[in-house]
């Protein structure tokens, strides 16, 4: 019995060294998507709380604590609580198999990418568990748009993920970062790392395909009706979900924890700060993105997912294979 | 082992819990909801069994796409009036092929069930080895070697089925203007703008 609560007590520890990292690093990234905002703007963005602005994120925090949670008196109570904390949990729950580095992970499981798309195929139950429980017609609309977007960009993204693999040969996310020693997968697979790149901004809602919250149409979308902490779950669980995208897209693409030249005063920085600012590289995009590109419309939007990216990404997902099948580079695996 | 048995009978007793409420609850999007975590819990168990593989497609698909659908349908249509008219009103015939369909479904499963329990050297006799590879390696080698007809006669009828849905669906309406975007980015002035003398108490007529 001791032994159980030794390892328990152990896994305990292991996940709040993740998790506790993972929440602090999400309010400095709200700090840092504002500031560049404001930055394109040539405006200054938060810069009172704390040094630089800093401690903006946390002040906000504080704020949103100490307001009322208002409950609507037509919304189903049960459902409508549920919504914010299925979103917060899917997005910190997937952050498990993510390597820092070689050794640094929590858990390494044979099916990494599956579960990570398995994850993020699950956060759309947040969305619309929250824009139906509201009973009330904004966060209804909002909801059923966000619902079929990112059920259209997983069907890119799934195509994208099987290029990868196909040059990897394994599920494991740290045999497909091992697999890019010699070449990052961005090089040859530059029109993917696009497309999922893409994809990615509509996956999460954000600009410029932030249509469950335009706030000309929807008010705020399936958020309208929250306030306070559970609205901050929401804000939390969709950055959360932002930095789980970029650390995918620098796993799959960029190489992950390795460095980008293996020579001497390069590689003595260690691998979980390359894979930090692989992720802070991705995310200053996403950032950037949002305060350089119009909202589009909503019919255009399907249309590049299922008509253009769809395609693409499969006559792409024919090329790689008949390249690494003509050239005899189709991984051997291990049995 | 204790904690691999707290957790299966953790995992099953949600599944079991959960099937019972999607046939019992009285709204219908309880009923789904509570499918979701019947499917969770199911693809927990397969992960628990060393099926990880087929555990993630079933959380994938099952959960991820086709539950997302079951919602859709019950939230836009209004289901409940169409049970009311089912239970209540007297011509239905939807019971009665549901109890057909249930009761197959049941001798199919006494059937797996019972050809388990007869010839109990099944699992054993297959020429895969379960420990060396990995659940996906092994499925891939089955897969495309073996069973390659009919998994891509699986294949066909879901993309039959798919065209087929599709052309129920696909109505030509008349009357509906359709924006084509090439000619939308590829206009300039001289095609869309033109210059007329208008005549004082005369209109012109513009033709769309």
């Amino acid at each position: 019995m001791m032994e159980y609560v030794q390892t328990l007590g152990n896994e305990v520890y292991k996940i709040l060294f993740l998790l506790v990292p993972i929440l602090v690093s999400v309010a400095m990234i709200v700090w840092l998507d504002r500031r560049v905002w404001g930055l394109v703007q040539k405006r200054k963005g938060p810069n009172v709380v704390g040094p630089f602005g800093l401690l903006q994120t946390l002040a906000d925090a504080l704020k949103y604590i100490f307001k009322e949670i208002i409950i609507p008196a037509s919304a189903n109570k049960v459902v409508f609580i549920l919504a914010p904390i299925v979103t917060m949990t899917l997005a910190l729950v997937a952050w498990a198999v993510i390597p820092m580095s070689e050794e640094l992970v929590l858990s390494d499981i044979n099916v990494g990418v599956l579960y990570l798309f398995a994850v993020s195929s699950l956060g759309v139950y947040g969305i619309i568990m929250g824009g139906w429980a509201s009973n009330s017609k904004y966060p209804f609309l909002g909801a059923i748009r966000s619902a079929a977007q990112m059920v259209s960009y997983e069907v890119s993204i799934g195509i994208i993920i099987i290029n990868v693999l196909l040059c990897v040969g394994s599920l494991n996310l740290k045999d497909i970062v091992l697999a890019q020693q010699e070449l990052w997968f961005v090089i040859p697979l530059f029109p993917m790392f696009v497309i999922f790149f893409i994809s990615a901004l509509a996956e999460t809602n954000r600009p410029p395909f932030d249509l469950p919250e335009a706030e000309a149409e929807l008010v705020a979308g399936y958020q309208t009706e929250y306030s306070g902490m559970m609205y901050a779950m929401f804000w939390l669980g969709e950055y959360a979900n932002i930095l789980l995208m970029c650390a995918m897209g620098s796993i799959l693409f960029l190489g992950g924890w390795l460095p980008i030249i293996d020579i001497y005063p390069i590689n003595i920085i260690p691998a979980p700060v390359w894979m930090i600012l692989k992720i802070l590289f991705l995310f200053f995009l996403f950032a950037l993105i949002k305060a350089i590109v119009p909202r589009y419309r909503y019919d255009q939007l399907m249309r590049l997912g299922w008509k253009i990216f769809l395609p693409f990404s499969l006559v792409y997902l024919v090329l790689t294979s008949s390249f690494l099948f003509y050239f005899d580079k189709l991984p051997k695996g291990n049995f | 082992m204790l904690a691999h048995s707290v957790f299966f009978y953790f995992f099953s007793v949600i599944a079991i819990f959960s099937s019972l409420m999607v046939i019992t609850s009285r709204s219908t999007i309880n009923s789904v909801f509570f499918l979701i975590l019947d499917f969770i819990s199911v693809g927990c168990l397969f992960i628990m069994v060393g099926a990880e593989f087929l555990g993630m497609i079933i959380l994938i698909v099952y959960v991820g796409a086709v539950a997302v659908l079951f919602l859709f349908v019950v939230m836009m249509l209004n289901v409940a009036e169409q049970k009311q008219s089912w239970f209540i009103g007297k011509k239905s015939t939807h019971i009665p092929i549901g109890l057909i369909v249930s009761v197959l479904i049941l001798l199919e499963l006494l059937v797996v069930v019972g050809g388990w329990k007869y010839k109990s050297n099944l699992m054993s006799s297959s020429s895969l080895n379960f420990s060396d590879i990995s659940n996906t390696h092994q499925l891939g080698l089955v897969m495309y070697t073996d069973y390659i007809l009919f998994f891509q006669l699986a294949g066909v009828i879901l993309l039959l089925s798919m065209i087929g849905a599709i052309l129920l669906t696909f109505r030509q309406r008349k009357g509906v203007k359709k924006q084509s975007y090439l000619n939308q980015i590829s206009r300039n002035p001289s095609s869309s703008i033109e210059l007329r003398n208008v005549e004082s108490n005369k209109g012109v007529k513009i033709d769309d």
